[in-house]
This record gives C-alpha cells, structure tokens and sequence, in this order.
C-alpha cells in the first residue's frame, strides 16, 4: 500500500476528529480515548452530516446532523439505521499517522 | 580458542543474556563490559523501593563483584564507549580503552527525555534513571521541601510517591488530562488520581511546562497558563528515547532503536544488540519482560543453537507504590466488535474492564483489586474462549457464579450528612433515623415527618433509594427513567448525587456512580457536563468533546456543514455602526445569506468553517459579542419600544431587556433560556410565550414564565407582580437559577415546572426572600467564569485545531 503521511496523533484531541482534505473528498481521522485512530469518509450515509463534527463515544461517532451512530471501524449506521461510509486504512508509527488512499480509490473504481 | 565478546552497558538485558551464555556455553567467550554507570549490574526497577526508603542499594544488586571474578569477565566501571570501529572490530571509552572484539553486543538502554523548557539545565533538576538520580534526589528531599514532578506516567509517579515517602511536599504535572493514560483508561486514571491525592501529592493534569525558574538553582515551575509552583527539585520523568546514537555513529540501521532481527543480530552481523536501545519487528519496550526473552534469545544464538526467535507479547503493567493496586494489559480500546465488562465498586474503589473480542480476552484494566490479573493475562495469552464463565468472569476466578452488582451502592456509601433534599436541607441520617424511631414505611409518611422530597419533588428517588436501604426488600421504590443505557440512575438523582458526594469531574461521576460503560455516550456526556458546569462554576473545566458541536465552534451547523453566525443585539437594538459592520462583513466573505431572524437580530448563514474565526475578529472589532444562538444557555431577551417611544408604554421595557440580556448573557442552562420583555399587556414583545416574560404595568412588572411557542405551544404562568425593576432583576435571575440547579438537561421551563409546580417555585423565588437571594448570589457566582465572550477566545487561538483541516493532500501527491 502506497502510506501518505497525515500529522501527528496529537493533532487531534481525544475522542475527537480532525479532517483531511484529499481529491478522493473530506476524510475525517478520530482519535478513541484510548488512543485508537481511525479514518471514514466525512460525509454520513444519511444526509451527508459532516461526520468528523460529532460527539465520539466509544468507537462510534453521533452524526451532528440527526443523530444516527457511525461506528468508526466499519463505517456502518449502527442501531436501526441503514448505510455506510467509507472506511480509511490508517497506519500509526509512534506518533505519526498515514492513510492509504488508494483503498479509496479502488473501491470508487 | 576462546572468542572475545565484548558488551557496550552493564544494565538488566546484558546481565541476563550472561546468565543464559554461562550456562549454555561455558568459556566458549572471553567477556568484557563498559558500563558509563560506575557500578555492578544492579536492579533499576527497584530503584522506586530505594528512593521511598523501602530497601537500599546493596539489596538490589544482582550481580556482585565476586560474580565477574568467578565469570572471569574484565568489567571497566565507569567508562563511556565512544566509538565503534567496524572495519578494525574494535571499540573505545571515553577514558582512552580499546578493546578488540570477535562479536559485540550493544546494550545502552535509554535516555531520559528532557523537555526543551528554559531553565532545564538549573541545579535541581534532575531525571530518574539511575541510582546516581536517586541517591540526588534523597539528598534533596533532606530539606523537606517542595519538589515537582513532571510527568504522570509509570516513573513519575513512583519518583512523587517516594519523594513524599521522604517527607517532601509534591506536585506532579501531567500533560495529559488523565494520569497514567498509556496504561489505564480515563476511570482508572481517575482512581489512581484521587488515591494519590488522598496520600497529600498534588496532581495537576493538562498542565503544560512553560519554563524552569531560578538563577543557579530551581526555585519554581512555570506552566503555560501562567501558574508558578515554587520548588527545589524538579524531577523531569517525560518518557525515555533508545540510547541508540552509538549504533547509529557505527552506521548500524537505527530506527527509532538499533535494528536487529528476531535473533538480536543488527545489520552487521557480529553485533547485536539487547534492551531498550533495541527495536525489533517495529517495537522499541520499555519494561523487562521483553527484554528478558531478548537476552534469552541472544544468548542461544551467541552459544550457536538454533532457537525460535523473539515474539512479540503484551506485558502488564503494574505500579509499584505501596498499597496501590493496579493492573493493564493488551488492548483495552472500545469497538464495536468487542465487548466490554465493567465491574464498579464505589465504596470500596474497585473498577475493573475486561475487553472481548470473539469471546476472548484481548485487554484488561484492574484498579483496586488485581489479584486476578494474572489469570486475565493468562486467559488472553492462551486465547481462551470465555463463553461459558462470561457471566461471572469479571467476579476472578475464583468467583464463579457471583452475585449481581449492587445498585444500591452509591447510596449506602453516603455518609449521614449527605443532604438527600435540598429544598428543605434533609439529610441521609435524618430520613434514616425518622424512618426506625417512628416506624415508617410509605413515601407519603417519610414526606410527612421529615419533609424530604416534600418540595420540588426533584430528590424523590434518592430517598426512595434511602427508604429501600432503611426498610430493606420490603420496600419497593418506583422505578426511574434511566438517563441513558450507560447508567440505572435517573437525571434527578445523579444531580444529587454529583453535589451531595462531591463529584467534580465526568470520570468522578462514571465511577462513583458506577457507570455501565467506560466513556459514556452521545446522551449521558452532555448533560453530565452541564451538571457538572452548573454545580462548581470556577472549578470543573469543561469538557469540550462532551459538546455538541454548535456550542463547541460556537456556531449553528447547517445542512450543508456550513456554519450560521448572529451576533447579539442587546434587547433588539442596533444602530448604523453595527449595521455597517455586519454588511462589511457579509461582502468580506461572500455570505450567502442574511436574515433577521424571530428573535430581534440578524443571522449570517453559510460561513465556511475555517472562515468563522476571521468573521469573528471582524465582528469582535465592531464590538460584538457571540449571540449564543447555538446554546443551551440564554438566547434572546426580546423587547418592545416601551415607554421611550410607544404612546402606550408603562415602564423602560427596552432598558429593562437590554440590563437581563447584560445581566444574564453566557450562562450555560439545562435547555436553551428566551426571555422577553413588553412595555404593556398589548404585547408586541410576544412575552407570554416565552420561558420567561415581563409584561409592565403601572404598577410594575408582572412576571411570566413556563410558556413555549415551538414544539408545543403553551401561554405563560404569572408568576407575580413586582414593583421594581430592580427586583424583577432579582427575582426572574433567581427563578434561572432554581432552574439551572433542578432541571434535567434538555428540559425547557415549562417541562420543569409541570414537574416541580408553580407554587413551589413561587414560593421559593418570591415568597421567600432569604432563598431568592442565595439563588441570586450563585448565580452571579457562576457568571463570573461564564461571561467570557467565546468569539474572541477563539480569534485570539482557543482551540484552533476545530477550524483547520488536519492536512491537506493534494492532487501530485496523491497521484500514483
Ligand atoms: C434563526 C431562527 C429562525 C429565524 O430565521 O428567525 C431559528 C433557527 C433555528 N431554530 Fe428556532 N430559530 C429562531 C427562533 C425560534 C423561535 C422564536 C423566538 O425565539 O422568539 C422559536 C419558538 C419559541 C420557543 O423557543 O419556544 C423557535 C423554536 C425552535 C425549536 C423548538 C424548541 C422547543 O423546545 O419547542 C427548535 C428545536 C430545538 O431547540 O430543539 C429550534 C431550533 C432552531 C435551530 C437551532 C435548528 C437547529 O437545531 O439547527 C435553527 C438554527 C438556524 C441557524 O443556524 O441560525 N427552534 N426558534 C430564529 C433565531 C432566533 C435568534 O435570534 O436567536
Ligand atoms: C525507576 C525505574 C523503575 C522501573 N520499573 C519497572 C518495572 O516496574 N517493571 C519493568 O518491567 N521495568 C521497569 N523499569 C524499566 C527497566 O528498568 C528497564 O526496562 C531495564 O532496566 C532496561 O534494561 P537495559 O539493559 O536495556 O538498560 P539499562 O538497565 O538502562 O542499562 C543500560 C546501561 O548502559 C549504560 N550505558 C549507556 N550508554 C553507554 C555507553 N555509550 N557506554 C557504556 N555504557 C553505556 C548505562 O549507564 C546503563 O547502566 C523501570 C525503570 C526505572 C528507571
Ligand atoms: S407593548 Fe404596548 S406600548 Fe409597547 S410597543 Fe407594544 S403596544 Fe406599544
Ligand atoms: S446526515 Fe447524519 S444523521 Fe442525518
């Protein structure tokens, strides 16, 4: 996989999100309170809130929008909700995150 | 012919890699060590024992001088390798040695981090490392005197817990807002907090080193908000870095640590390398365990038998500070292929999480009580599968088919003096004592005979909880609406509980009240927040990722994920200097749209978000002020012309909106707070549909509240008459503060009230003089730390990471 570096964990605040903006769209990167990163699309699958502005609980995230449940590792509408975004590989090295972009990609292609 | 084996550092990882080579090949190598250390190979984990007094060197060594005798091993003591020298296989100390090798292994361990400060260089400042370290530090702590320590994690803690063990007054400053937080999640840090507060150390958390004060000496620690602690010592125990330039210098490959294989060896095959300067399969380690197998490894390839190489495990942490217990292992993240068991005891301090993944264990944080973590560890190593004990695993393994947990543990902890009823200052002891000496057994009697829950009603289920706890099973109390899924406590009774048990911070209420999950959820974290907030103004920081996101960027969302800014306009007024300003700005940004909106102002939305900011500081200029449109907090104050202008106006009800609207601006409440105010009963103010009104008469102001005009439509309860402004001031701020005390997050006025009753609320903000008042006073306690103007905290860099993408990747870059 072709890694593109993207900052440091310490740029995002615990259960927080930041974004990264790309040519495959948003993508919001969310920091767990235990640390743990991961990268969705930034665009929830019901009316395409902005995903990285939500509370994160857990490893999900509220969208700021109507409320549904994103969880972060698969991206799916948790609950009764139907949908999904797109999930990011992320890479941690030390303090220093990378996604993979091309996962992207292939799956648009 | 014997070989020449020639080891760089004299520490834990080279000392037990000797072990094992002595005993699977003896003399097969001459050995020779360089230690900079000018000493035996002793036990750097018990240095923590040393310094608090517990034992002294000569118990921790491990290997006495007699040992390197009998080994025949040439120990130079106090000699730093400088060089190595590949090409000839040679290397050489600071003090001029040389010595020739046929193999070497580099094993220098790590450096203590030192943090970039000015003043890190002073006398008194010192890192724990080794028992030069600890042997500075006790000479220091002879004084008595005030040390700090800079860093929450494992070894900051054991050097503050053995400072105060030898009578020194400690801080410790963490830069994370939980101790420990590599190892424990944000419950445990909690405890541990509170434990070692308890024990007098001082804990400051999010607390960033700005700079070390003193001439010659220490005399203080600057932080970055401007705090001094003054202080002799400074113990700087910010992480440690692989001492690994030596192998660098070689030209080895050098990661993060000199790289080497799953057989220890580096890139140049006769030198290996050991301990924490090590990095193998992409980990540097930092406690022993690891690096034991290392050595063990290092020593079958050194003897020339063919072992299976290093692993990598997780190794539990503990801390070693007398009498507290505490346990972490693996991977303890939530996820939603994982499950997690929470185990809380509040009175006795216990909280434990197991993490399941595929019906096994894959982490495990235990606080309180770790005597089971070895089985945990051993059910994680083993992969057991935990179906068939999982309803009892938390319980240890020696408790197989436990016992529910206790929900009424947080009330039996309370002590005697709890105030269980705040309207009528009923305690604990009371409605306990009340309840045995006259024989009590229905909530209707206990209201009777001790008045608690007779008022506002808010306390009903703490002291059914208090009845049960009293009367036993024999008495059931009604069952409550469960704030969320993570708790069985409803929102009355954690608001309770938050004051009558102290609970400042959201980790503090999750344990004490035994939260079911370890971080809450979207419902629970805003409004303990908010409780939070509105119980200890000036003492609990806010948790900004407990925010919704409007009131964390101060701003409405819109659909799009654009942004929408209004400005206040106090009381509705404006003038063409505003207007101006407003209109500078919507060309400077290209705001699609401008509104005057149904409360008296004007809204601009569309406002990207990176640009909020910069719109902000334009607004700021023009003088102002966030209009809180996005809060659950005070809106608007609508007003009529009143009699300054209106042929029928009675009082100033421009003048009287403006002075609440100044008055009451910033002030976080349970549900977002509108108040209006109309010059007479013909009403263009539209003030008996709000939560709070004013109609003026000719003979004062008559005061409205409780109406709604949204979801529900409801006209306004009189809540009555007064004669003057100054005391429609007073009563209508004391009637937002009962409300901001009882109401549940989310809950407008009119709920409130249906809740609580008018007469009860009449009764305690305008009946009863000496009570509005002591609402009046805290609420203008806690306007002291909430007007503060967001908009121009942010212009001037609070929270800046909110309006910047993270990075930026562009169309190159990203191209295959
Ligand atoms: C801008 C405005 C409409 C307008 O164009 O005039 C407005 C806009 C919104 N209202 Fe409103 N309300 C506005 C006056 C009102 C009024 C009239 C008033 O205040 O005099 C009401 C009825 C009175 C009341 O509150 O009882 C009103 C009842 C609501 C409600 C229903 C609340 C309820 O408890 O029944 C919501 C939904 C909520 O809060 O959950 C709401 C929510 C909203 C939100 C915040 C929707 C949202 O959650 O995103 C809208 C934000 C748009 C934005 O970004 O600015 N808005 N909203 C008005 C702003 C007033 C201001 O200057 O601050
Ligand atoms: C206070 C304290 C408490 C700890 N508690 C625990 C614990 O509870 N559990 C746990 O598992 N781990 C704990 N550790 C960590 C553990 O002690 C280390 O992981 C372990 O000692 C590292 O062993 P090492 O052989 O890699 O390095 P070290 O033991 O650090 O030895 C390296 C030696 O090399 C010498 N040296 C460095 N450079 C040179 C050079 N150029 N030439 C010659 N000599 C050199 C150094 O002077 C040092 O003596 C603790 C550490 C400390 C400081
Ligand atoms: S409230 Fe009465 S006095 Fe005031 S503007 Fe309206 S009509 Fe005129
Ligand atoms: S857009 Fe996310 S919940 Fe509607």
């Amino acid at each position: 996989m072709n890694w593109t570096s993207i900052g440091s964990i310490t740029d995002i605040p615990r259960r927080g999100a930041r974004c990264v903006n790309t040519p495959e769209g948003k993508i919001a990167v969310f920091r767990t309170a235990e640390d743990h990163v991961f990268a969705i699309d930034d665009h929830c699958p019901h009316k395409g809130g902005p995903l990285s502005q939500g509370i994160v609980h857990g490893s999900s995230v509220t969208c700021p929008l109507h409320n549904w449940v994103i969880s972060l590792e698969t991206g799916k509408a948790l609950g009764a909700d139907e949908g999904a975004v797109r999930t990011i590989p992320v890479k941690v090295e030390g303090e220093q995150l990378f996604i993979a972009l091309e996962a992207l990609r292939n799956k648009a292609a | 012919m014997t070989e020449k084996l020639v080891i760089v550092g004299n520490g834990m990882a080279p000392g037990r890699m000797l072990e094992h080579l002595f005993e699977k090949a003896p003399g097969r190598y001459e050995v020779t060590i360089f230690n900079a250390e000018p000493r035996v190979n002793y036990d750097r984990i018990m240095l923590s024992p040393v310094l608090s007094g517990e034992k002294d060197y000569e118990q921790i060594i491990i290997h006495g001088d007699g040992w390197y005798i009998k080994n025949g091993i040439t120990l130079y003591k106090g000699h730093k390798i400088v060089a190595i020298d590949r090409a000839a296989k040679t290397i050489t100390s600071d003090r001029g040695v040389t010595a020739k090798y046929d193999k070497l292994v580099i094993a220098t361990g790590s450096t203590p981090f030192i943090l970039p400060v000015p003043g890190n260089n002073l006398a008194g400042v010192l890192s724990y490392r080794d028992l030069d370290d600890v042997q500075a530090m006790m000479l220091a702590a002879q004084s008595r005197s005030k040390a700090v320590v800079i860093g929450g994690g494992l070894l900051g803690l054991e050097a503050a817990a053995g400072l105060a063990m030898q009578g020194m007054d400690v801080t410790v400053l963490h830069l994370m807002p939980t101790l420990m937080e590599r190892q424990l999640d944000p419950a445990a840090g909690y405890l541990l907090q509170r434990e070692l507060e308890n024990r007098g150390l001082k804990v400051i958390c999010k607390a960033s080193t700005k700079r070390i004060l003193g001439e010659r000496k220490v005399e203080g620690v600057e932080l970055a908000d401007g705090t001094v602690i003054p202080c002799t010592l400074v113990v700087m125990a910010a992480g440690i870095r692989p001492s690994a330039w030596l192998g660098k210098s070689a030209g080895l490959d050098v990661n993060r640590g000199i790289v080497v294989d799953d057989h220890m060896q580096t890139s140049d095959p006769d030198i290996f390398s050991v301990g924490e300067c090590a990095e193998v399969g992409g980990h540097v380690y930092g406690l022993v365990a690891p690096l034991y197998e290392m050595a063990r490894v290092a020593a079958a390839k050194l003897a020339g038998e063919d072992v299976p190489g290093f692993v990598h495990n997780d190794t539990p942490t503990k801390l070693k500070v007398t009498g507290i217990d505490l346990f972490s292992l693996g991977d303890f993240a939530d996820g939603d292929d994982r499950q997690e068991i929470v185990l809380r005891d509040a009175s006795a301090g216990v909280y434990k999480r197991l993490v399941i993944k595929d019906n096994r264990i894959i982490g495990t944080v235990l606080y309180g009580e770790t005597a089971d973590g070895a089985w945990f560890n051993d059910l994680k190593k083993k992969a057991t599968d935990i179906t068939e004990m999982r309803d009892t695993l938390i319980f240890g393994q020696a408790y197989q088919g436990g016992s529910p947990l206790d929900p009424m543990a947080a009330v039996a902890a309370l002590p005697d003096d709890a105030e269980i009823c705040g309207c009528n200052g009923v305690c604990k002891g009371k409605i306990v004592g009340t309840i045995t000496a006259k024989g009590l057994s229905s909530l209707d009697d206990v209201r009777a005979h001790t008045k608690a829950s007779a008022s506002c009603g808010s306390c009903t289920g703490l002291v059914e909880q208090v009845m049960k706890l009293a009367l036993g099973d024999s008495y059931n109390p009604a069952a409550v609406q469960p704030m969320c899924k993570c708790t069985d406590l409803g929102h009355d009774d954690v608001r309770r509980l938050i004051v009558a048990k102290a609970l400042k911070t959201i980790p503090a209420v999750m344990q004490e009240l035994q939260w079911k999950s370890s971080c809450g959820c979207a419902k629970c974290r805003p409004a303990l927040n908010y409780y939070l907030v509105a119980d200890w103004p000036g003492e609990y920081e806010d948790d900004y990722q407990s925010r919704y996101i409007n009131e964390r960027v101060h701003a409405n969302i819109q659909k799009d994920g654009t942004y929408s800014v209004v400005p206040r306009m106090w009381g509705g007024m404006t003038n063409a200097k505003e207007l101006r300003a407003i209109a500078d700005v919507v060309d400077k940004f290209q705001i699609p749209a401008v509104k005057v909106t149904g409360g008296q102002r004007i809204d601009m939305l569309g406002v990207k978000k990176q640009d909020l900011p910069a719109v902000w500081a334009d607004l700021g200029e023009a003088g102002f002020v966030s209009g809180a449109a996005y809060a659950k907090g005070l809106r608007t104050v609508k007003t009529c012309v009143g009699s300054e202008w209106c042929r029928f106006g009675t009082q100033d009800s421009t003048g009287l909106g403006i002075r609440l609207e100044k008055f009451m601006w910033g002030s976080w409440t349970p549900a977002k707070l509108k108040l209006a105010v109309s010059g007479c009963p013909r009403n263009c103010a539209e003030a008996t549909c709000k939560d709070i009104g004013v109609i003026c008469v000719d003979s004062g102001y008559e005061i409205h509240f409780a109406g709604a005009a949204g979801l529900d439509i409801k006209g306004t309860e009189v809540l009555g008459l007064v004669k003057t402004e100054d005391e429609a001031l007073e009563v209508i701020v004391a009637l937002t503060q009962m409300y901001r005390e009882q109401g549940r997050y989310l809950e407008r006025i009119y709920k409130w009230t249906k809740r609580v009753g008018i007469p009860e609320i009449r009764k305690q903000v305008l009946d009863d003089v000496a009570r509005r008042k002591e609402y009046f006073d805290r609420f203008v306690l806690s306007q002291k730390f909430a007007q503060v103007d967001p908009w121009s905290e942010r212009v001037s860099g609070k929270d800046k990471h909110e309006f910047k993408p993270m990075a930026t990747i562009g169309m190159a870059q990203a191209a295959e």
